[in-house]
């Protein structure tokens, strides 16, 4: 539909800039205070310009003599971290979830809608809501401060298997029987056929799961206790409370930065996909 | 090459019986149509000599060897689905090269059987494109194509026609005609247009609820139908079908009361003349109070009710013809085209 009223068309411009401006605002000053020194930052009023200071911050805080009289890991290893479990814990998803939709949705075996509803029951049990006997678990299996032991336990996914299903079930049939007209077995439809078709929503997974991944906040500080395993997520909290001497918000809100990056380069380069994997109905 | 042979097929899902025994030999290099309406059971009995079907009994061979427990893959068939099922993520090339690849062909032989397939098909310049990028007919010559690469031992063809537009669904009717009879390859064809049956079968097999109600050669259909059901399904416009009598003399007393010569039996029987074989004459015994009439430019068919009754009939008449409405004509029909059926069991006398 297209009105044209000037009026209109200057109001819904005010509110979406507004919106922008209130969520743009907050990301603004951590970059002002990511790039001033550290003395600068303890002065009032703060600053709302930035200063000269942001690469050699950035150094700083990325190679770990940053926050002065801590034990914390540099930040490019919190990074890392951050990355190996964001992404075992996006593939694992990925892959698991697409083998158990592809069991439910084309092969008949017993209690295949009973092992649907208990999948599908789990998403009622987050990592929040299991957390202790999953701890206990995985403190037994010797997973503590492993990268196994952040991934493992928040591989298993109900959303994605279910998503996947659904993709499946678009697909029509005659594509299977035609595949096996072809000689494909079972394995073989499912990697030359299934999952081309599925792609682009394999994609829109990957972003919305690495996401997902690189936020986890509470598990990783449950199991991890050696520093060198900590995530960057949770290292940003544990700054405000380690230094003795008052924060140094140029080195926090730096970390708070780069925390935010790989999750904005995952948006930005897989937007195209991820809106069609949301969108595109024709198969 | 390959002869098919069906023989006592049964369908089941749970209690309910969809084909109650179907028979059938095809012979080598033969084309047959197997035609009925829609809930036949003809797509199933496909889809079980396609083997995406299991059997519940009875047998299938192909080439002198049972195949009941074989996959799909290892029958030698090839199929030609209604929507086509191409692979979208993949070239035609690729749709065509990809049961070939699967078997373990040599590149060479693959990309050899494609290029002659896609000559034959005059699908040469598409071999590149992906499937959505093609209009329905060349769709339709893909899916063709991609039948022909393994060379089968029979072709099985789903509906192919139904999802294109009438002018395409001629042009390649004829194609698939001159394409069978080209490859010599045994072939099995669904549809339940009669026409595309018609045109297309060395022999058609008429399917009802589950029961091969005739199998014969398009002409046999038409000329000696073995039941009202077949009689009423082949030819267009369809038959008229009349209830009447068998009386003394060899008599066949219609409705009106009129006398026809004849008989085959006494008792009720049900006849059947086909619009296209009723006479016109003016002291014809069928008479015909006209009430619509479709002018087709070559034929005009006469729609009306038989004198006296509430009979619907058609009739055919050669050229273009002018009758006012509720004036009644007269038609005669000869004895060898008037058809008898027992009014009881439908089947022919």
């Amino acid at each position: 539909m297209i009105e044209n009223r000037p009026f209109l068309n200057i109001l819904t411009h005010l509110v979406m800039i507004l919106g922008i401006v209130m969520i743009a605002f907050p990301i603004w000053i951590t970059f002002v205070a990511a790039s001033h020194d550290p003395i600068r930052m303890t002065q009032v009023p703060l600053p709302l310009l930035p200063g000269d200071q942001f690469f050699t911050n950035m150094k700083n805080t990325l190679f770990g003599r940053g926050l002065s009289g801590t034990e914390i890991a540099p930040v490019w290893l919190m990074m890392l971290n951050s990355l190996v479990m964001a992404l075992s814990i996006a593939i694992g998803k990925i892959v698991i979830s697409l083998l158990s939709a592809f069991a439910i949705v084309y092969f008949r075996f017993p209690f295949r809608m009973g092992f649907f509803w208990l999948i599908f029951i789990t998403l009622m049990l987050p990592v929040e809501v299991r957390i202790l006997p999953t701890f206990q678990v995985v403190a037994d299996l010797g997973l503590l401060n492993s990268y196994t032991g952040l991934s493992l336990p928040l591989i298993a996914s109900a959303t994605a298997t279910f998503m996947f299903r659904q993709v499946f079930l678009t697909i029509p049939d005659e594509m299977l029987e035609s595949a096996r007209i072809d000689g494909a077995g079972p394995m073989r439809f499912f990697w030359d056929i299934l999952i081309p078709l599925s792609r682009t929503n394999i994609a829109a997974l990957f972003v919305i799961l690495f996401i997902y991944g690189w936020n986890q906040y509470l598990w990783p500080l449950l199991i991890t206790t050696d520093t060198s395993m900590t995530t960057i997520v949770m290292s940003i909290k544990q700054m405000l409370e380690s230094a003795e001497q008052s924060p140094e918000w140029n080195i926090i809100m730096m970390t708070a930065l780069l925390a935010m990056l790989p999750p904005i380069l995952v948006v930005v380069f897989m937007q195209k996909l991820f809106v069609k994997g949301l969108t595109e109905t024709d198969k | 090459m390959a002869e098919l042979i069906l023989k006592d097929l049964h369908k089941s899902y749970g209690s309910t019986e969809v084909l109650h025994g179907v028979s059938g030999d095809i012979a080598d290099g033969e084309f047959v149509v197997i035609v009925g309406p829609s809930g036949c059971g003809k797509s199933t009995l496909l889809r079980m000599i396609a083997g995406l079907e299991g059997i519940t009994s009875g047998e299938v061979r192909i080439g002198g060897r049972v195949v009941n427990d074989l996959e799909p893959a290892e029958r030698d068939i090839a199929m030609v689905f209604q929507n086509y099922a191409l692979y979208p993520h993949m070239s035609v090339r690729q749709n065509m090269a990809y049961g070939l690849k699967i078997r373990g062909l040599p590149k060479a032989e693959i990309e050899r059987r494609v290029n002659e397939a896609a000559d034959i098909l005059e699908i040469r310049q598409y071999l590149d494109r992906k499937p959505r990028q093609l209009s329905g007919g060349q769709r339709q010559r893909v899916a063709m194509g991609r039948a022909i690469v393994r060379e089968p031992e029979v072709f099985l063809f789903d509906e192919p026609l139904s999802n294109l537009d009438a002018k395409l669904r001629v042009q390649m009717r004829l194609e698939i005609r001159k394409l069978q009879e080209r490859l010599g390859v045994t072939s099995v064809y669904v549809t339940h247009d009669q026409v595309e049956a018609m045109t297309l079968g060395d022999r058609l097999m008429v399917l009802n609820a589950g029961h091969v109600e005739q199998f014969g050669t398009p002409l046999e259909l038409y000329e000696r139908p073995a039941s009202v059901f077949v009689a009423g399904f082949i030819g267009s416009p369809a038959m008229n079908f009349l209830p009447a009598e068998g009386i003394e003399g060899g008599l066949l007393r219609l409705e009106s009361g009129a006398t026809l010569p004849g008989a085959r039996g006494a008792g009720p029987v049900t006849l059947g003349m086909r619009p296209e074989h009723l006479i016109a004459d003016s002291e014809g015994p069928i008479r015909i109070r006209v009430s619509v009439l479709e002018q087709l430019g070559s034929n005009t068919l006469v729609h009306g009710t038989l004198e006296g009754t509430e009979r619907e009939m058609v009739a055919s008449l050669p050229g273009i013809h002018q009758i006012p409405e509720g004036e009644v004509l007269g038609f005669l029909i000869r004895s060898d085209e008037l058809h008898q059926f027992d009014a009881a069991t439908g089947k022919r006398l």
